[in-house]
């Protein structure tokens, strides 16, 4: 592992995400293999590959939230853990119990947890920021409700607000636009934009190809093993989209089967 | 205590799991019946009760303190349990000390707060650890891990304290209030060590509520912002083994996770704040466990556990009654007088019907042509326009209901609600005339001002509904009754704009 190496890009700031041979497997049975990339700065890039393909783990272990089984990740130059306070999460929505007995503002909050000590109570520049947050996906008017009484939409623009108010470089959104109104679509891709013309890294796990195109660009096309990885205009050709979702990995698969059915 | 069913436990052997339940269900009315047959007290239950508010007695000062502070633990972790969903962890703790407690006696032979307390911390933390090592290998969830942890562990106490028993020599007496609790049975030391365990409980949740809240919500965004999500799991369920543990003597092994529960349910029940639910949860368990002291005491040496729980349970049960926002009695409230203000829309939807059929020309509707709109007799009828009375919206003389500009105001809202929805859903959403009114029935009490605007809008200001009937707008509302004679439906006009 040549972890200690600090690439980056040519200007000499260290890239946004760097994977190396990332392979991860859940109950030994593996989902990814031998991921490499290295992604530039300041992009909207979008995970796209069918279900199964290992989008949701690829971030989720790009975090140490899954165990890999080989491979490193550098986060702008460092581990991840050293770096964590520069990346904004968005989880899938339904990751988490909406009947939680917490306020929209309290979830927004913490967004701001990471930039706390240990035991130290949110201060009041805390809790502006967070109403700021809540302000850009409009949802301040909200900010007293408990979480289970919004709609879907309302629940990812929330999740979105949470993201915003970390504050991060690199942001890692796992399926934000699923169950939203055409609106909150519209407003969260909206933000994104803006987001990275501020120079901020995007990952957008996607799951409609239809708009992957026009939103993103630049894609990863992911099916278990990295397909590609390029300017949208690049890689969003027929050829490609057929290789990830087309053609079966039957070999992958298969000996994934025989792993799992060993363990 | 009866030794027959001991013996059965030692032949049982692999039978295991169910021999030992059998055993426990046997066994248990016989320990409640041993801690309530103690000698009935010849002394009324009021003289009684004045000695316990007199506080005189220093075991029942123990007693009263020791039950309100287990009351605020137990009700500040069962919280955490419940929003995790973790009820049942409580349960399977709570019967995974018992061998710890037992072990703990057979240290030195004593009931040494200190040495059973470190047992059965000891247990209660191997089952926590049984349940995380089946989850994380074998193929079963969370339920089937605590029904296992729950059992064995609680079998294993129960061999071990028969076995305790039999043994010759030390001081056996009290080991069975570990099983249904007995406040009066605290002693300095169990005071002093729920003290302790209560005060290092608040710190905790006070000091690291922000982490706590989190990693209950979100472990995956706690995880991803870099806290030490397994550390904090684990402190929580080291104080939940400590807060079963001090509290063992004053409710039992049996009960003890009621007490976990039942205050952090009820609380729930009432706010959907976390920082409040904990106060709320506190306060409950406080108020159940001086109630538990207070009936125990009262009843002379009855098991306080099933009074503490049963106390619990009656705040649970008053909180899901009378709950203001989601109690039964408020949703009961809510949807009786909703009903009741439809049952008064709908009379002054007829009394409009009845003006609109004499083409606005009479002053108010006479009752018997109520009675004939909403096909009712005579004194339906005049109750229903004394109710509207009662609100202001009619006036009852000579057997003619008129309405006050209120009352006209409202009953045009109410028919101009129904026929633009009925406009809307022909026109807008295609479908057959004839199918839309009982859906206009409904929506006509619901509509708000806002969507009215939107589908005056959608609907480009039509003035006819799909029978040729008027839609009476803002501007007839303002004028009221006379404004509108002479508008009577001639035929079928369609919903034409207003030109």
């Amino acid at each position: 592992m040549s972890a200690d190496s600090e690439t980056g890009n040519s200007d000499g700031t260290p890239c946004p995400l760097e994977v190396h041979d990332l392979t991860v497997a859940y109950h030994k049975k593996p989902v990814l293999y031998g991921i490499d990339l290295e992604v530039p700065a300041g992009n909207l890039i979008g995970i796209i590959g069918p279900n199964g393909a290992g989008k949701s783990t690829l971030i989720k272990a790009v975090m140490g939230l899954l165990p890999t089984s080989s491979g490193w990740v550098r986060i702008f130059g460092k581990s991840y853990r050293q770096n964590c306070h520069r990346v904004g999460y968005v989880p899938q929505r339904e990751s988490v119990d909406w009947d939680f007995p917490v306020s929209v503002m309290d979830v927004v909050l913490m967004g701001r947890y990471g930039k706390l000590h240990l035991a130290q109570r949110p201060r009041k520049e805390d809790r502006e920021i967070a109403r700021d947050c809540l302000e850009k996906v409009k949802m301040l008017p909200f900010a007293n409700r408990q979480i289970g009484n919004l709609s879907g939409g309302q629940q990812q623009r929330v999740f979105l607000a949470r993201a915003l108010a970390q504050e991060s470089d690199l942001y890692l959104m796992d399926e934000p636009f699923v169950g939203v109104d055409a609106a909150t679509e519209t407003a969260i891709i909206a933000l994104l934009r803006e987001l990275k013309s501020k120079g901020k890294t995007l990952l957008v796990v996607h799951h409609d190809l239809a708009s992957a195109k026009e939103y993103f660009d630049m894609l990863i096309l992911l099916n278990m093993r990295l397909v590609a990885f390029g300017s949208t205009s690049d890689v969003f050709t027929p050829e490609m989209l057929q290789t990830t979702y087309g053609g079966r990995l039957t070999i992958l698969s298969d000996v994934a089967q025989s792993i799992a059915a060993q363990s | 205590m009866s030794t027959s069913g001991c013996r059965n436990l030692r032949r049982g052997g692999p039978q295991g799991v169910a021999v030992l339940l059998l055993t426990i269900i046997l066994l248990a009315p016989q320990w409640a019946a041993a801690a309530r047959i103690n000698e009935i007290s010849e002394s009324n239950l009021a003289d009684r009760a004045i000695r316990f508010f007199a506080f005189q007695d220093p075991s029942l000062r123990y007693a009263l303190a020791g039950s309100m502070m287990l009351g605020i633990c137990c009700g500040l972790m069962g919280t955490f349990l419940v929003v995790r969903k973790l009820a049942l962890m409580g349960d399977a703790l709570s019967h995974a000390v018992l061998p710890g407690v037992a072990l703990g006696f057979l240290w030195n032979m004593t009931k040494d707060p200190l040495a059973i307390f470190v047992g059965a911390t000891i247990a209660g933390l191997l089952g926590a650890g049984t349940v995380q090592l089946i989850r994380n290998t074998t193929k079963h969830k969370e339920d089937a891990a605590l029904g296992f942890v729950l059992a064995s562990f609680f079998g294993a106490g129960i061999c071990l304290f028969t076995m305790i028993q039999n043994l010759p020599g030390g001081n056996k007496s009290g080991l069975d209030k570990f099983m249904f609790g007995q406040a009066a049975s605290l002693g300095r030391g169990d005071v002093l060590l729920l003290a302790v365990v209560t005060v290092l409980t608040l710190v905790a949740v006070l000091a690291f509520y922000k982490e706590y809240s989190l990693t209950s919500f979100d472990s995956a965004f706690a995880r991803s912002i870099g806290l030490p999500v397994q550390l904090f799991h684990y402190s929580l369920m080291l104080l939940l083994a400590f807060a079963i543990v001090a509290s063992l003597q004053a409710v039992g092994v049996v009960l003890v996770s009621a007490m976990l529960v039942i205050p952090a349910a009820a609380a729930f029940l009432l706010t959907d704040r976390l920082g409040m639910m904990l106060v709320l949860s506190a306060i409950f368990g406080m108020t159940a466990g001086g109630m538990g002291a207070f009936f125990s005491f009262v009843g002379r040496n009855l098991p306080t556990g099933p009074f503490m729980v049963l106390s619990a349970a009656a705040v649970f049960v008053a909180a899901l009654l009378f709950g203001p926002r989601h109690g039964i009695a408020a949703r009961w409230w809510r949807q009786r007088s909703r009903a009741e203000r439809t049952q008064r829309e709908n009379t002054l939807k007829s009394i409009y019907h009845v003006l609109e059929a004499a083409d606005f020309r009479i002053e108010g509707a006479s009752l018997a042509d109520l009675a004939e709109k909403r096909r009712e007799t005579l004194e339906e009828a005049q109750s229903q326009a004394r109710e509207l009375e009662r609100h202001h919206l009619a006036s009852l003389r000579n057997e003619v209901v008129s309405l006050t500009p209120q009352g006209w105001q409202r009953a045009c809202e109410i028919v101009r609600n129904h026929r633009l929805w009925e406009l809307y859903l022909t026109n807008a959403a295609q479908i057959a005339a004839d199918h839309v009114h009982e859906d206009a029935e409904i929506i006509e009490h619901v509509l708000g001002e806002d969507n009215v605007r939107q589908l005056e809008k959608r609907l480009n200001y039509a003035t006819r509904d799909p029978h040729g009937k008027l839609i009476p707008g803002l501007e007839d509302i303002r004028q009221g009754r006379s404004a509108l004679i002479g508008t009577r439906a001639t035929g079928y006009g369609g919903g034409g704009p207003k030109p």
